[in-house]
């Protein structure tokens, strides 16, 4: 009997596993749990943030509930408590928030949805769910991906912030539990991954002296706006640079004749090709 | 009442900017130029940002508990560590010095 079962399973063992169909279900749930709580619980440090910039609960609320881009709502809460004005405070949050528009363009094309749905899935559009939704292989689970993200993250985000606007009081000093530190953590922890290559390097280098020397001298909020013109500036030189000593010398152009920018998420770019590919 | 314009406005062009991406057509913001603006500008954004709440309190420079925090985060993106752990880092490091008088 043993003799048997043994033949048995060697015979079948050589036959090739079957071609994986698509990525299972249950790993891109993984994923985007993943993502979802991890990113979600850290509203608890915008929650106390906010509140001790001075926001009442319902405001803190309405920020976590209504802009929903991470980023943008440290950056204007940051620049309320610094006493700027609302316009320039929400200039501030709107030129960061002015990337989820890209990340839109990318994620219409993989998601594919329709126009009835897209009002409510735009606001799930940010740099998490872009991230998980553009690293699926198909659309089955590109559109899992996201809707796991997003609903996860804006759960756990909005929660999490009402507990962190209701502890805040709570706590005390925030300052002395070095709560202060979140924002400019999640500002890092953001642009880790942005900071790429030496046009991206300078730009931020370039963006942190202009904050820097103008902090001082313009009103609270202008600093960080002017500092945003380190990106064109360097696009600018960059762009001379490359017309004067020809595209195979510029250090952004690795291969000859490749002289696409890399917007947000290189393997981005790769995925809308493939499904491009795959619907032709 | 201006901290409320300030969510209004926030939340409206955040929402728009959204919705714009995933409903324009294809090609209407692709060209190169836009594209690369579009992802250097979060980059100068971020790098302000992070270094204005670091070492800024209002319009005043300064060094803080909070410097060593921020510095230990970024040890901590070095090391490839999960968002979570690079937040709690930083408010723990930061805490952590402030308590021993920094």
């Amino acid at each position: 009997m043993a003799e048997q079962t043994e033949i048995r399973t060697t015979e079948r063992a050589p036959a090739p596993p079957p071609a994986p169909p698509a990525k299972p279900d249950s790993a891109v749930i993984r994923d985007a749990l993943g993502v979802g709580i991890a990113v979600g619980l850290s509203g608890f440090a915008f929650g106390v943030t906010s509140a001790g910039a001075g926001l009442g609960l319902l405001q803190t609320c309405a920020l976590s509930l209504l802009v929903f881009t991470g980023a943008s709502q440290f950056a204007l809460v940051g620049a309320l408590a610094a006493g700027g004005n609302p316009f320039t405070a929400a200039a501030g949050a709107f030129f960061l928030g002015a990337r989820n528009a890209f990340y839109g363009l990318r994620l219409s094309a993989v998601l594919g949805y329709r126009a009835r749905v897209r009002p409510f899935a735009a606001h799930w559009v940010i740099d998490e769910t872009s991230a998980v939704t553009l690293a699926q292989p198909d659309r089955r689970s590109a559109r899992l991906g996201f809707t796991v993200t997003g609903l996860t993250l804006y759960v756990l985000w909005n929660l999490t912030t009402l507990v962190g606007a209701l502890g805040a009081g709570a706590l005390g000093d925030t300052d002395a539990w070095g709560l202060d530190a979140a924002g400019p953590a999640v500002f890092l922890a953001l642009l880790a991954p942005m900071v790429k290559d030496t046009v991206e390097r300078v730009a931020a280098g370039l963006a942190v002296v202009l904050v820097m020397v103008t902090l001082p001298l313009l009103p609270t909020g202008v600093p960080v706006l002017v500092a945003a013109l380190a990106a064109p500036a360097v696009l600018l030189v960059q762009g001379r640079r490359e017309r004067a000593t020809g595209a195979e010398e510029t250090p952004r152009t690795p291969r000859a004749g490749t002289a696409a920018p890399h917007a947000p998420g290189d393997q981005a770019e790769e995925l809308r090709h493939t499904t491009e590919e795959d619907r032709a | 009442m201006t901290v409320w314009i300030a969510i209004a406005l926030t939340a409206v062009g955040c929402y728009l900017v959204k919705y714009l991406g995933l409903s324009a057509p294809a090609g209407v913001l692709e060209r190169p130029l836009v594209k690369r603006l579009a992802a250097l500008l979060p980059v100068a954004l971020l790098a302000a940002l992070t270094a204005q709440e670091t070492f800024s309190d209002g319009p005043h420079l300064m060094l803080d508990a909070k410097a060593a925090g921020v510095a230990a985060a970024a040890v901590a993106l070095v090391l490839r560590a999960p968002f979570l752990l690079v937040v709690g880092v930083a408010v723990a490091v930061t805490a952590g010095v402030r308590a021993l008088g920094g």
